[in-house]
């Protein structure tokens, strides 16, 4: 039932793609378009898997570095988040330097990190880690200044310490905050990657895509931009999926408001 | 049963500040609860009642007067008492069971001792079979049962008691005000009550203090010499309208 839902709501984008790239189709043949202008979407599927195993071992290279950037970022947000919600002066004197760190773009950022890392794993960790970072720690600074101090009072009148506290109140009352900073940071941490490699790398699909750029073969650039999209919807939908199985109470609570 | 005092609070005034001007909330508030006793806290809403409770728990440290627990001050001091806010508090990520086990758990009971205890504990407070459910999955009647029995798990002698009720539908509220009394008659530990419902104070406690509009004076002290155990029916006597009859005048008194 809840299966034939969910496809029956996406009908109407399936149809819609569909009439694109049949129209995209049509176009680029009656136009006898270039390949390396516009490739048609039979021709970028093709060049998909042609370019597979290639396309493979870039995707790899990308998704570990994506994969430690985000590890990365959770671990300070969290230290950073819990240091601030503790002392109040770190908080007022951290907290606009966090926001205006935000109006430095990336693009000029991550130059220097390359300068001082070289070419390698750890550079892009760090590029996709300052990409993650803020909106991960800006959702917990949140979810931690919204812990209700009635929950507090009442770990206290049964002699809870901190650390009870933290366990039983703060870190789960938290929890929606940090898996919503967590979805925004997964879908921004493909692109940190790929802005990485096309700055300075070995490998990794920002490299595919420079190589393909380079000698015009355009329909290979489609086959990757399809690969980001779906690395991203994959790690957008494994943070959801983690998110319900960590908050079982939430989901269900959303699904009894919803009626 | 007054003569033992368990806790006390002597010349309590408390005041906060709303922007820039200072409200005082209550003013010079003193009363006893004995042990075992069951004593009422009874006022309009807005009078200050919650905070009475909170600095009688140590949350919330008054401007002026003592608390003494056991003859000792404990001012401002938080410390294991049974208290439950006037929200029911049941953590949602918790299921019931996780809910009342914290008590035991933050007192260093293992696991398994505290699912243990609880498990034993769910029949009389009428839960059995609630155990794994959330929150949210529970009436009205049953998430307030749940948080009484976490109060009672603190393991207190001393309950402070938020409105407990107050939420709850005429009738519901009824039979858990019966059900109450059949629990602390058993636990026998002492009751700091309250409430704004003159009935409601009446037919629960031993005393019952009355609270002024803000800031909150203590207005009346009534004793309440009904025989325990109190059926429901005791609600239709004449000795129970005595009593309605002076708590009424006492608040036409203060202008209500």
């Amino acid at each position: 039932m809840k299966k034939w839902a969910s496809i029956k709501n996406n009908l109407p984008a399936i149809l819609f793609l569909s009439i694109i790239a049949g129209a995209w189709e049509a176009a680029v043949r009656l136009l006898a378009l270039p390949a390396h202008i516009l490739p048609s979407p039979t021709a970028i599927v093709m060049a998909l898997i042609e370019s597979f195993p290639l396309l493979a071992m870039h995707t790899r290279v990308t998704f570990t570095a994506v994969l430690g950037g985000l590890a990365l970022s959770i671990l300070l947000s969290l230290l950073l988040a819990l240091a601030m919600d503790r002392w109040k002066p770190l908080k007022q004197a951290l907290y606009p330097i966090l926001v205006i760190s935000q109006a430095v773009p990336i693009f000029a950022l991550a130059p220097l990190i390359l300068i001082w890392f070289g070419a390698g794993l750890l550079p892009k960790v760090l590029i996709v880690t300052l990409v993650c970072f803020f909106p991960l720690t800006v959702n917990l600074i949140e979810g931690f200044s919204q812990v209700d101090p009635e929950a507090v009072d009442l770990m206290k009148t049964m002699q809870a310490g901190q650390l009870m506290i933290l366990r039983s109140v703060q870190i789960p009352s938290t929890l929606p905050y940090f898996f919503s900073g967590l979805k925004i940071a997964a879908t921004y941490s493909v692109l940190g990657a790929i802005i990485g490699e096309w700055l300075a790398a070995r490998a990794g699909l920002g490299i595919f895509m420079l190589r393909s750029m380079h000698s015009f073969r355009t329909s290979q650039l489609f086959a990757s931009i399809i690969v980001v999209v779906i690395l991203s919807l994959i790690l957008f939908k494994l943070v959801e999926l983690t998110g319900k199985l960590a908050m079982p109470w939430h989901k269900n609570t959303q699904e009894n408001f919803k009626g | 049963m007054t003569g033992t005092g368990l806790l006390e609070l002597k010349e309590v005034s408390s005041s906060y500040y709303s922007g820039e001007t200072l409200l005082p909330v209550l003013d010079n508030v003193s009363l006893k609860v004995g042990e075992g006793e069951f004593v009422s806290l009874l006022g309009p809403s807005g009078s200050g009642k919650s905070t009475v409770l909170k600095i009688a728990a140590g949350l919330l440290e008054p401007d002026r007067g003592r608390v003494i627990y056991r003859g000792r001050d404990v001012t401002g001091e938080p410390r294991r008492v049974g208290y439950m806010p006037q929200q029911d508090m049941l953590f949602p990520w918790k299921t019931l069971a996780q809910n009342a086990a914290l008590p035991l758990l933050c007192a260093g009971s293992g696991k398994r001792d505290a699912a243990a205890r609880v498990e034993e504990m769910l029949p009389l407070f009428g839960l059995e079979g609630f155990g794994d459910y959330y929150p949210y999955q529970l009436s009205g009647g049953m998430r307030q049962r749940s948080a009484l029995m976490r109060t009672m798990l603190i393991e207190s002698n001393l309950w402070l008691l938020d409105e407990p009720f107050a939420a709850l539908d005429a009738l519901t509220r009824e039979n858990l005000q019966g059900w109450l009394l059949r629990i602390w008659e058993r636990f026998k530990g002492a009751v700091l009550f309250v409430t704004h419902s003159i009935d409601e104070a009446i037919y629960l406690s031993d005393r019952v203090y009355m609270i002024s509009n803000r800031p909150g004076r203590i207005i009346l002290e009534e004793v309440i010499n009904l025989p325990r155990p109190r059926p429901r029916q005791v609600i239709t006597t004449a000795q129970f309208a005595g009593y309605k009859e002076t708590l009424l005048r006492t608040l036409a008194g203060e202008g209500y």
